[in-house]
Order: structure tokens, then sequence, then C-alpha cells
């Protein structure tokens, strides 16, 4: 594998890395420390910068309008732009842009002029409701929201649980079982416009990140018109597998960037903070720490960056974008509690952002499929043996 | 921790404020019928907390506050505000001003 950045690689990241430091970081200096948004003034004006910088969009197929850039730049972006305080749910508190849900890609014609376009002009937001109270990591089986069709109309019933930005989405994106068949190809997408009489949302879900929310939602004979079934009935998880897995990659790369930022931090702290008349950077146990955070940092950057040159070279990357997800998550989660031991107590404090790092990487190892269901992945195609 | 704040009214001065932990959390301000004019949150900047916070308050013609400490004072504070306008149709008079990011829920009765 190689790891040398192009010139235009090392240009476009050195670009971010600017970015971050000259527009965001000094923005942060006013927010409070677990602000999820900055002031709409200093967003749009953000916007407009990466716009001329050509990187809004970043997500969006080139087909669709964005800039086309590769899955390998990508992560090295997504690396330098969760360094900052609210980097890894919010890198750069979205001045960048959306991809919308990737599964609208491959909505009908008439449903992109719908729901996608918009979504990408940024005129309508959309949610993804998957999870339920009877389970997220199998939503296939766990799935019990009802779909039956009534003449031209689908009735759903049901709840959805653990589902973020539905109180402010005019389209969510809802799975429900619309077969007997227990498994996965007995559930149908719907696109669902949240105005819909029958869609509640019916309370906020307080979670470790204390910057933003999660929400329960409730179907009652929710009627949705046929046209907004979203690919095939009893095929709904069939739609963007591909794209689903390359979005993996620069989830794992935003975990990893909070990680090197933690260890900078945690140097320069080391080299700085004497205790028994030395500097910490001179205890061997100090020193262990940091050796197992770079060490921690390195592997999780292997992993990235081989999961985005397969995707880049047209190969196969499930697999890999499963370990590239699991290493990221949990040796970022481990470097940042090394960090905070060796920062001590002002590491735990609002004063630095270690401890929504250290809060919101709990959550990261959950998110887009726990470790253990990325480990099954892996594990599957090692043995040929599913053990899901 | 229920959808709508049921802790007890008591009277905006300086000696109850002063008897608060310097906690993070959210609080509503009240006036003389205990109508809700304000709901607000005391965040990390806060040197004192939810004292800081209900300080400032004293020149707001508030006479009545009451108040949770919370860890997640962002979300909290927008589920309290969501839930009043679920509740009243609009917002407290002096949030206003927060209806933009604000979402849609639908609780159910209190």
């Amino acid at each position: 594998m190689d790891l040398t950045l192009s010139d235009e690689q090392q240009l476009i990241v050195e670009t971010v890395r600017r970015f971050v430091r000259d527009e965001i970081v000094p923005l942060e200096a006013d927010l409070d420390p677990d602000a999820g948004a900055l002031h709409p003034d200093d967003h749009d004006r953000l916007v407009d910068k990466t716009r001329k910088m050509g990187f809004f969009g970043l997500d969006i197929p080139a087909e669709f309008g964005g800039p086309g850039i590769d899955v390998t730049t990508r992560a090295l972006m997504a690396i330098e732009m969760s360094q900052h305080r609210a980097g890894l749910y919010n890198p750069c508190y979205g001045t960048f842009g959306g991809a919308g849900l990737a599964q609208l890609y491959e909505a009908t014609e008439e449903q992109k002029e719908q729901y996608l376009y918009p979504a990408l002009r940024g005129v309508k937001k959309g949610c993804f409701a998957l999870t339920e109270p009877s389970g997220g990591s199998d939503p296939a089986r766990a799935i019990q929201t009802r779909g039956h069709q009534d003449g031209d109309e689908w009735v759903l019933n049901g709840a959805k649980l653990y589902i973020s930005n539905a109180d402010k989405a005019d389209f969510a994106l809802v799975f429900a079982r619309t077969s007997e068949d227990p498994g996965r190809n007995g559930v149908t997408a719907f696109i669902v416009d949240t105005d819909t009489p029958g869609f509640h949302v019916r309370r906020v879900v307080h979670t470790l990140r204390s910057t933003h929310y999660a929400t329960e939602l409730q179907f009652e004979d929710m009627r949705v018109p046929a046209g907004n079934v979203l690919g095939e009935v009893n095929h709904g998880f069939a739609i963007a597998n591909d794209r689903l897995s390359r979005q993996r990659i620069p989830y794992a790369a935003g975990c990893l960037g909070a990680a090197i930022k933690a260890q900078q931090m945690a140097i320069d702290w080391a080299k700085s903070r004497s205790t028994f008349g030395s500097l910490l950077a001179e205890k061997q146990m100090i020193q262990a720490m940091i050796v197992d955070n770079e060490i921690d940092i390195r592997h999780a950057r292997y992993t990235i960056l081989d999961a985005a040159q397969k995707a880049d070279r047209g190969e196969r990357f499930r697999t890999e974008a499963a370990m590239a997800k699991l290493v990221a998550s949990e040796a970022s989660s481990r470097v940042v509690d090394r960090a905070i031991q060796i920062h001590g107590g002002v590491g735990v404090t609002k004063d630095l952002p270690l401890e929504r790092w250290y809060r919101e990487l709990r959550i990261r190892r959950i998110g887009e499929g726990p470790s253990e269901v990325q480990r099954l992945i892996i594990g599957r195609e090692l043995l040929g043996i599913s053990a899901f | 921790m229920g959808l709508r704040m049921t802790t007890p009214w008591r009277a905006l001065n300086d000696a109850s404020i002063g008897s608060l932990p310097a906690q993070l959390g959210v609080y509503e301000i009240a006036d003389h019928d205990q109508t809700i004019v304000k709901i607000g949150f005391a965040g990390g900047n806060e040197p004192f907390g939810i004292r800081t916070a209900l300080e400032r308050e004293l020149e707001s013609g508030g006479v009545f506050f009451r108040h949770e400490f919370t860890h997640g004072y962002l979300t909290r504070w927008q589920e309290l505000l969501m839930v009043y306008r679920a509740d009243h149709g609009i917002l407290p008079f002096d949030n206003r001003q927060d209806a933009g990011s604000l979402g849609r829920l639908s609780p159910g009765a209190a």
C-alpha cells in the first residue's frame, strides 16, 4: 500500500488544515463547549469560502454536481476536518455541505425531483428512520413497523427509535415490513413527508452527545402514496449498499482526526507540565501512553487508507471498510482516553475538547454499525461462514 | 426527568440564586402569574453555572424561576422549548428569536 500523498492531495490536505485552524477554531472560542452550530452569518460566510475552494458538497457524486473527489482524498480531508471541538459529529460545522441520503441516488427521476435535488440545494432536509425499539443492529429481523397496501397507498403503523433530525426533517426514509418474510426480503423503504397525518415525533432521546438529541417516532395509520416506495417492494435493504459502505470510510477518518489532535495536545502537555521535579514527557509511563497512542493512530490510518484505495481501484472493499470503521472508532477512543489521563484533572473539564471527544467517540463504536457487527462482516469474509 | 419541568417555583432574587450550587443546567423564568416568559440554559462557559445565568435574569423582570441540573443542557433546553410550543402553539415571549433552529414535537397531553 502506497501511503505517499500526491501533490494534489498534499495541497488539499494543507488547504483544509488551514481552514480548520484559521476559520473554525477561532470561532469555537466564543461558542458553548457543547455547541453544534455556528452563528448563521458565520456559517454562510464559510460556505461561500468552501464553494470558492471547490469543496462544497464533498459527498455528492460527480454526476449530481459534486466535486468528484476520490475516496482516498475524501478520507484525508475528513481526517483534517474533524480536528476541532465539534469535529466528530459536526466536521467544520457542515460548511463543506452534506450529501443527502445515499439511498435517494437510486430513486426514480420523479422522486429525485421531489426529494433528492431539493435536499442537495439545501431546500429540504431528510432523515433516516430504520432502528426500532426492538433493535437496531439487526434491523432486517427487528423491524416491526408494518405496511399494507390499500389501493394506491400504503398504510404504515409502528415506531422508530434513536432517529436523528426527524423533528426538523421535511421527509423521512422509513423502513417497514410489508410481507410475511421475517428477514431482509420482507422490508420496503418509503419516502414519507413528515407533515403526513399520522407521522408523530413523540419525544426527544437524550444521549452522551449532549449537543444533539435523537427522537422517537410513532406512525399511526400513516398513508403513503405508492409512488413513494423507494426501490422495489420487499427489497428495501438492497438499496445503495455500496454507497453506504463507502460512507464508513470518512466516518472512520473523522474518528482518527480527533485522535490525532488529542495526541498533539497530549505531547504538548507532557512537554510543558512538570511533576515531581521533571517534565511529564520524561516519565516512562507517560512516554508509554504516547507511544501506544501513536501505534493506535497509525494502525487506524493504514486501515482507512487501505479501504479507501481499494474503493478507488474499483475492488471489493466492504470488509476493508468494516475494518477501518472498527479499528478507527476503537483505537481513537483509546487515544483520547490516554490523552485525558496524561492531562489529569484539566482533561475532564470543558476547558478542553477532550471530554467531548471522549463522550462522542463512545457513540462512534455503536453508530454506523457497532464493533461487533463489523467483526461479523470481517469474520464472514475470512471464514466463508456467516455468524450473524 | 419528565418531558416538562416540574420542579417547584422559587422567588427570583439574590438569596435564592446564591443558594444554588454552581452546576450546569436549564431553567424557566416566570412572571407574577407563573406564566413562563423564558426558557434558558447555563452552559459550559458560565463561570458559576446556573448561578451566573440566573444572575443575568435578575434584570429581566422575571419574578419566579425553577431549574434542573443537567450536563445535557443544550438538548434539554431544546426539548423544553419544543414541548412548550407543542403545548401553547408559540414560544415563551423571550424565546421568540430561538424559533429558527427548533424542531417539531408532538408529545401528547401533559
